[in-house]
């Protein structure tokens, strides 16, 4: 991949190191581990805001079910890690040792079959780009080809990720039940409970995710992503110009896919559990309007957003745990009726041309990097 | 319904499980009828229709006690006043919302989902902030209480047999007004060509509002036969919208017959899994299948042919 | 009296196509023939079937019965996109541009190289690819337009455009639909020298309604009247078709 002079337009490269300083060197300098730690498990969203900007945002398609994907990957995790916590010298008080505790509660005496592979990490790495992808296939290619889209997807998708919760909740010998996987330790030896570790986590985290952003931008800025645009508003001509639709709207909602399974892998590891509360209806539309504040059209704003409503909410709900839920509600009420593009859309519509004017000195008049007036509004 | 009675000698459990499958029918039939009013006619998403739904309960609730308090002699009959409350609350805040929210969102279908999901996480906590977080229950009238015994081992509760009754009065009426009232006509004649029906001179905002407005209506007289026979909470809503809207699609989503087909199915096919599964697996298998089929015949059960 | 012939003689060959829609048979039995390098013009009322027959071809439109060869191959079991990669070109009634893509950004999409998924994450804008769509965007008169985004252009502009864009795809079968409809005198008058010179080396199926267009570059004429042909021939011929007058000026 050659990144040309042309990879980041001006205002992208002010955000790409805007973002880079803050996440690799303000908030590591500032915050406690305890904090750093939070930020890093609102980061774990970011990734699935990345994924929604370009198959929403960009491809015009809505996935209500994007915590499936997230708990994917997350479960992922928390099986590799679990199997390693529960080795037989950790776990000799069981009546079976050597198997996850909530096995044995529930009078499970073997490792079922599929939790097998998670015994090695390669794999365990493998099944979380993989398992997504597959699943995400699946269901794109059923309902794309047969050109099922817009509300219907949104619908089923949603529907998917209740079924998926339910049947969590309801296996619960095989995956923890409502509790989920939980007392979580190493990552292959490595004690992932330490502040020294959440600390390495936080860094391997923000890399992951600036490799995330860059393979979006990527994504972005190839004719498959101009294609997606195209798509969003003539699907029709796009047919008419020799192109498979369905195919590049399943390629769009599985790089979602993939990349909300990288968050959800690694929210596993910085939270050191994953349970069914992150998998189902409420988690998945909450990362969409995570997406929408920070802006559905733009890569950056998705981190933002991820960032500044998972703040909101937290502080929020610490001190007054009432106004969280008015104040999401009436967010995502004002973020659709007023400022479609989200904050992104806010920043290059007000704040963008003000710089610009005081920058004003020599300016050619050239197209903007992202569009910003790309909402579905007129 | 018929049918329960002949097959009450197949053995009184089964038929039992049945009548359990219709009490689920009768819920679904209720909570999709409003919205395959919305969804079906308007197109519109709208994710806080279970809490038009709470709100026809709390209603109900609130009617019960004061129907206690100020009036126990009317107490046997304060049901009825009760769904007329309920349907005229929901509806009123049905038709504020179209007026604030909804009609600038109707070219936006993704954003009304979006925007219609914020405004029932408002009521979810304007609920619990109001009539707390504790699930709450109406006290029944005498008559309604106890069963009917259909056979010496069958016993048909009273209350469910009340709430079937009240869907089938409550579909009829609906498809009155959708198929054979000139309002109806109206209704549909905006809904398949909104330039037209306005050029006609019908007044296409008016009707919005109205029909968004009867939609949540409806949805407040289910809520209000849900009390009946369950307790109501503030989140009670959301975890019937899915059902709720794979109801809908399942159906077809322009036919009212589709939404009944596939409500009496989808219930049928989940209380007969519950007899031999959990519950829970039993759920699983049901919307496994609906999501399954609706992969495959996307329009649903009674689609309706259009020339494209 | 065509019987005799191979499909395959024939660039476009329709036999027996018919399609009804909830017993409403839009496009009845119908049969036409188009060569190598024909400019067939296809007129019609209102209602006629002259859109469903171009819906057909492109595949928007599946067929109840019947068959639509090109070059030999059949189109009716195909994809809209495999139809556009076999070499039919269809430019739609209402102007479809991608707004949210500047005029260069349109025309590079509709440039036949990348078209599967990887292919477009492959796809590089090198030399062949600008100087061709430089080249296509002078003939559509936009060559001074190519940065600016589609949702500023006129109307007739983004007729132009999507003539451009079949244009870059260079169909062998170009299908379009009311091309200069909602025109300006001059863009009527401009689309009229374009479209003589972009119809030359390949065959040419045009839906008008502007009876002085049509007899300008028609080398022959089908009449269709409620999904069936009605008359054809030289627009001559038609004219004096007492079927034909007896349709467009009898009721």
């Amino acid at each position: 991949m050659v990144i040309n002079s042309r990879f980041f337009n001006r205002s992208e490269l002010i955000g790409f190191f805007a973002l880079a300083l803050v996440l690799f060197v303000i908030l590591p300098l500032f915050l406690d581990i305890f904090r750093l730690n939070l930020v890093a498990k609102y980061l774990t969203y970011a990734f699935v805001g990345i994924g929604l900007v370009l198959c929403w945002g960009y491809g015009g398609i809505l996935s209500l079910g994007q915590g499936v994907f997230f708990g994917l990957g997350g479960y992922c995790m928390a099986m590799y890690l679990k199997l390693e916590a529960s080795s037989v010298a950790n776990t000799k008080i069981q009546s079976t040792p050597g198997i996850p505790d909530f096995m044995d509660w529930n009078q499970i005496t073997q490792i079922p079959l599929f939790w097998k592979p998670f015994h090695s990490f390669p794999l365990t790495i493998l099944a979380i780009l993989v398992v997504p992808a597959f699943f995400a296939f699946i269901i794109g290619a059923a309902m794309f080809k047969r050109r099922v889209g817009g509300v219907y997807f949104a619908i089923i998708t949603q529907a998917i990720a209740a079924i998926l919760t339910i049947l969590i909740v309801g296996q619960q010998g095989y995956t923890g039940g409502i509790n989920g996987i939980t007392d979580l330790r190493t990552l292959h030896g490595w004690d992932i409970r330490t502040d020294h570790a959440k600390f390495i986590l936080y860094f391997v985290e923000v890399v992951l995710l600036f490799g995330c952003i860059i393979a979006a931008q990527f994504i972005r800025l190839t004719k498959l992503g101009r294609i997606l645009v195209a798509m969003r508003d003539q699907e029709d001509r796009v047919r008419f110009s020799g192109y498979s639709v369905a195919n590049f709207m399943i390629f769009a909602f599985c790089a979602a896919a993939v990349f909300a399974s990288i968050g959800g892998a690694l929210f596993t590891l910085e939270v050191g559990f994953m349970s069914p509360s992150f998998v189902g209806i409420v988690p998945s539309i909450e990362m969409v309007i995570y997406t929408a504040v920070g802006g559905r059209m733009s890569i950056f704003g998705a981190v933002w957003g991820s960032l500044l409503v998972n703040f909101a909410k937290t502080s929020l709900s610490e001190s007054f745990p009432q106004l969280w839920l008015f104040g999401l509600g009436a967010l995502f009420i004002a973020v659709v009726l007023a400022f479609p593009n989200g904050l992104s859309g806010i920043w290059a519509d007000y704040v963008q041309p003000r710089i610009d004017r005081l920058l004003a000195s020599r300016k050619p008049k050239s197209a903007p990097g992202y569009v910003a007036d790309g909402a579905p509004a007129e | 319904m018929l049918g329960d009675y002949s097959i009450g000698d197949l053995g009184a459990i089964l038929a039992m499980q049945g009548f359990a499958g219709l009490i689920l029918f009768s819920v679904y039939v209720l909570m999709a009828l409003g919205l395959a009013i919305i969804f079906g006619q308007m197109g519109v998403i709208n994710m806080a229709h279970g809490e038009f739904m709470i709100l026809g309960a709390y209603v109900t609730w609130m009617t019960s006690n004061a129907v206690q308090h100020f009036a126990p002699s009317l107490f046997p009959g304060y049901f009825f006043l009760a769904m007329i409350l309920a349907f005229i609350a929901s509806g009123a805040l049905g038709m504020l919302v179209e007026w604030a929210l909804i009609r600038h969102l109707y070219k936006r279908p993704l954003d009304t989902l979006l925007a219609t999901w914020g405004l029932s996480l408002i009521l979810q906590q304007a609920y619990r902030s109001i009539f707390g977080a504790r699930e709450v229950g109406v006290e029944l009238p005498d008559w309604m209480m106890g069963s009917w015994p259909a056979t010496d081992s069958i016993q048909i509760p009273i209350n469910g047999m009340f709430v079937m009754a009240l869907t089938m009065l409550i579909t009829i009426a609906v498809a009155y007004v959708l198929y054979w009232s000139k309002w109806g006509k109206q209704v549909r004649a905006v809904v398949q060509n909104r330039v037209m029906a306005g050029a006609v001179g019908i007044n296409t905002e008016k009707v919005d509002c109205y029909t968004f407005g009867l939609g949540c209506g409806i949805a407040g007289i289910a809520g209000s036969a849900f009390t009946m026979i369950g307790s109501t909470g503030p989140t009670a809503g959301q975890l019937y919208i899915v059902d709720t809207f794979l109801v809908v699609v399942f159906g077809g989503a322009a036919s009212l017959l589709g939404t009944i087909a596939s409500a009496f199915s989808i219930s049928q096919t989940q209380s007969t899994l519950e007899f031999f599964l959990s519950g829970s697996m039993a759920k699983v298998i049901t919307l496994l299948t609906i999501v399954g089929i609706l992969m495959v015949r996307p329009q649903g059960l009674f689609a309706l042919k259009v020339r494209k | 009296m065509l019987i005799g012939h191979q499909p395959k003689d024939f660039l476009l060959a329709v036999s027996g196509l018919t399609v009804s829609f909830d017993g409403f048979k839009a496009v009845n039995d119908l049969s036409f023939y188009v060569e190598e390098n024909e400019i067939r013009v296809i007129i019609g009322p209102n209602g006629a079937g002259k859109t469903t027959v171009l819906d057909l071809i492109c595949g928007k439109t599946r067929a109840t019965s019947g068959s639509i060869q090109f070059r030999g191959q059949e189109l009716t079991r195909l994809r809209e996109n495999e139809i556009v990669q076999a070499g039919v070109g269809r430019k739609f009634q209402t102007p479809s541009v991608f707004e949210d893509l500047t005029v260069f950004e349109n025309l590079e999409i509709s440039y036949p190289r990348g078209r599967t998924v990887f292919g477009s994450l492959a796809f590089k804008r090198d030399d062949a690819v600008k100087q061709r769509v430089e080249e296509v965007a002078e003939m559509i008169f936009l060559k001074d337009r190519l940065n600016t985004y589609a949702d500023q252009l006129s109307h007739g502009q983004k007729q132009w455009l999507e003539i451009g864009m079949l244009l870059i795809q260079d169909p062998d079968l170009l299908m379009l639909d009311e091309p200069v409809a909602g025109m300006s005198v001059s863009e009527r008058a401009k689309t009229a020298e374009l479209l003589n010179r972009i119809i030359k080396d390949r065959s040419v199926l045009v839906i008008e309604h502007d009876m002085k267009f049509v007899e300008d570059i028609a080398h022959k004429v089908t009449v269709l009247h409620q999904g069936q042909i009605l008359s054809e021939g030289t627009m001559e011929h038609v004219k004096n078709d007492p079927k034909v007058i007896e349709v467009y000026l009898g009721h």
